[in-house]
């Protein structure tokens, strides 16, 4: 296939794996970025009329590498070298390369070039920036519109985290095994936090920030492939595929927020969500459960429920109450007080959560929950107050349209009961 | 007599296609099947989730080892297969042909002919 749309696909998932090997040879990030936009421009150049190759990373590696090495010679003032002629015997070449870059070469390289990005003098706003530009290829323009800062102030993040990992003596041999766990933590939660900058986006803004949810799942994957018996990595690729597998459902045509609960669950990504339940089925026969693993679980049980009515809230309590033992967190013991409701009803869940309020008091999810158990409980002044707060720590104008409709059903003396807001309180419920 | 054909292709690149190209390829696909099924020789098509979901069994002299995982590490991975009733061997050929025409990029597609055939009951 020839066409522009398909080659540039190719040259993006060819991307990690050729930036990586670059990087093994120029140990320098720069050098590496731009060999490889050199290769792709002869790619784009010479694909469509030969066809792409066979193996188009290992083609890119090729061609990347010649060019760069070229680069270097120019610089260094001596004759350049012909680099066309090694290009046009490319065929034999390339088989050459493609073998050596099997197995072990290839798991490494990403490796390194992950570590690179999460490196731990970083922090998280960089690495972020800096695996979505070096990983995923996105344009500093895409990424400054995805974090909604300006693109020179995007630019500058990226300049300064290239400039501190070119200070830092980075390693290129492979870390040992602790390390490499903690360093592979990092890259986790870096990929989570992709994710949640795109998951987070209100309706206007969804189109620039949605593509984050693509690419932290591209990044899950990638990393499974690396690390395919980590049940965690298992973990969180489900968890994102489950989340991201609602994501037609989560917006209303109005670009108004819809809560789980009133989503129309034909619209969910089955797909999506079979793979999800798939590897969490793997993942827990390793009997190794982790955080990532444990919200996952508790997104499927809300995948296979076919209508609202038939989740099963005693399952999702039990796995909340066992993330708060793991990973103790107000945040959490907040998420569990949704199930909490259900399952004992509001005033037990406004109790479970009222210890929470010296730590939540900035949390616009907090008030919003709180908001929805008073509004329950037909305290309609307090749950205004607590709606009040929320509006006035709310992320997106999505969020505060979200709690000003609750607000609104307040103030209408309506005949019937108010109906349970069941506000989420964070992502991974909404 | 009935081929399987086999679908391998570089998974990295089929998962980095959007869903208007996916779907592109599957409407594609569709017509060369369509018109299979029409004649009556088309057999059960599976399209397989990423080598990532996948496990192996493999066994031992001992209790069999579950592993993760594919059961090779390849550059190219086993996608999914059809089953098609050719007349000989050039048809299989012409039919994995139209295949990959339909299919965009590099893959391999093997004609396996079928020894034993048993359809089973067709799930859900």
């Amino acid at each position: 296939m020839t066409d522009p749309a398909w080659i540039n696909t190719a040259l993006s998932s060819a991307r990690p794996q050729a930036v990586a090997a670059l990087l093994r040879y120029f140990r320098n990030l720069d050098t590496a970025e731009e060999a490889f936009q050199e290769a792709c421009l002869r790619a784009l150049r010479s694909w469509p009329e030969k066809g792409p190759p066979r193996d188009p990373a290992a083609w890119l590696i090729f061609v990347g590498r010649n060019s760069g090495i070229d680069a270097a010679r120019r610089q260094s003032k001596q004759a350049p070298l012909p680099a066309e002629e090694l290009v046009s015997d490319l065929e034999d070449a390339e088989a050459n390369i493609a073998e050596r870059l099997d197995g072990q070469h290839y798991r490494d390289d990403i490796l390194r070039l992950l570590f690179i990005c999460c490196h731990p003098d970083l922090p998280a706003t960089q690495q972020v920036a800096l695996a979505l530009r070096i990983v995923s290829g996105l344009s500093v323009k895409q990424i400054a519109r995805a974090f909604l800062v300006g693109e020179s102030a995007m630019e500058q993040r990226i300049t300064r985290a290239k400039a501190r990992i070119a200070n830092a003596d980075v390693p290129f041999e492979a870390p040992g095994p602790v390390e490499r766990s903690e360093r592979v933590a990092a890259v986790l939660a870096m990929v989570y936090l992709v994710f949640n900058e795109g998951y987070s986006a209100g309706a206007t803004e969804i189109a620039n920030r949605a593509p984050l949810c693509e690419e932290a799942i591209r990044l899950a994957r990638l990393l499974l492939r690396l690390f395919q018996t980590e049940p965690e990595v298992m973990g969180l690729t489900a968890l994102l595929l489950l989340q991201h597998a609602r994501a037609a459902a989560r917006f209303d045509a109005n670009g108004e927020l819809v809560l789980m609960d009133d989503q129309d669950r034909t619209l969910w990504n089955k797909a999506l969500i079979d793979e999800g339940l798939a590897l969490i089925d793997k993942a827990m026969r390793h009997r190794r459960p982790g955080p990532y693993q444990i919200q996952s679980a508790i997104a499927a049980l809300h995948a296979r429920a076919a209508k609202p009515e038939d989740t099963d809230w005693a399952e999702i309590d039990l796995l909340y109450s066992v993330l708060e033992s793991m990973t103790p967190s107000p945040v959490v013991t907040l998420n569990r007080a949704v199930a909490f409701a259900k399952l004992r009803g509001p005033e037990a869940a406004l109790k479970l959560i009222e210890p929470l309020a010296p730590k939540l008091s900035g949390y616009f999810h907090f008030f919003g929950v709180k908001g929805g158990l008073l509004m329950q409980l037909g305290r309609t002044d307090e749950a205004r107050e607590a709606f009040d707060r929320a509006i006035a720590l709310a992320n997106t104008a999505a969020e505060a349209a979200h709690i000003r409709m609750h607000l609104d059903r307040l103030s209408v003396p309506s005949p019937t009961p108010v109906k349970a807001p069941a506000k989420a309180p964070s992502r991974q419920l909404q | 007599m009935l081929y399987a054909i086999l679908c391998y292709n570089n998974e990295d690149v089929v998962c980095a296609w959007s869903k208007e190209q996916d779907d592109e390829v599957m409407a594609r696909l569709q017509v060369v099947t369509g018109k299979l099924r029409d004649q009556g020789r088309l057999g059960p098509v599976a399209r397989l989730m990423p080598t990532t979901a996948a496990t192996t069994l493999r066994k031992t002299n001992d209790e069999p080892l579950v592993i993760d995982g594919p059961f090779a590490e390849t550059k190219e991975q086993f996608l999914g297969f059809y089953v098609v009733d050719c007349a000989s061997l050039d048809d299989a050929v012409d039919v994995a042909r139209e295949l990959a025409d339909a299919n965009p990029g590099g893959g391999s597609y093997e004609l396996r002919p079928i020894g034993a055939f048993f359809p089973g009951k067709e799930a859900a």
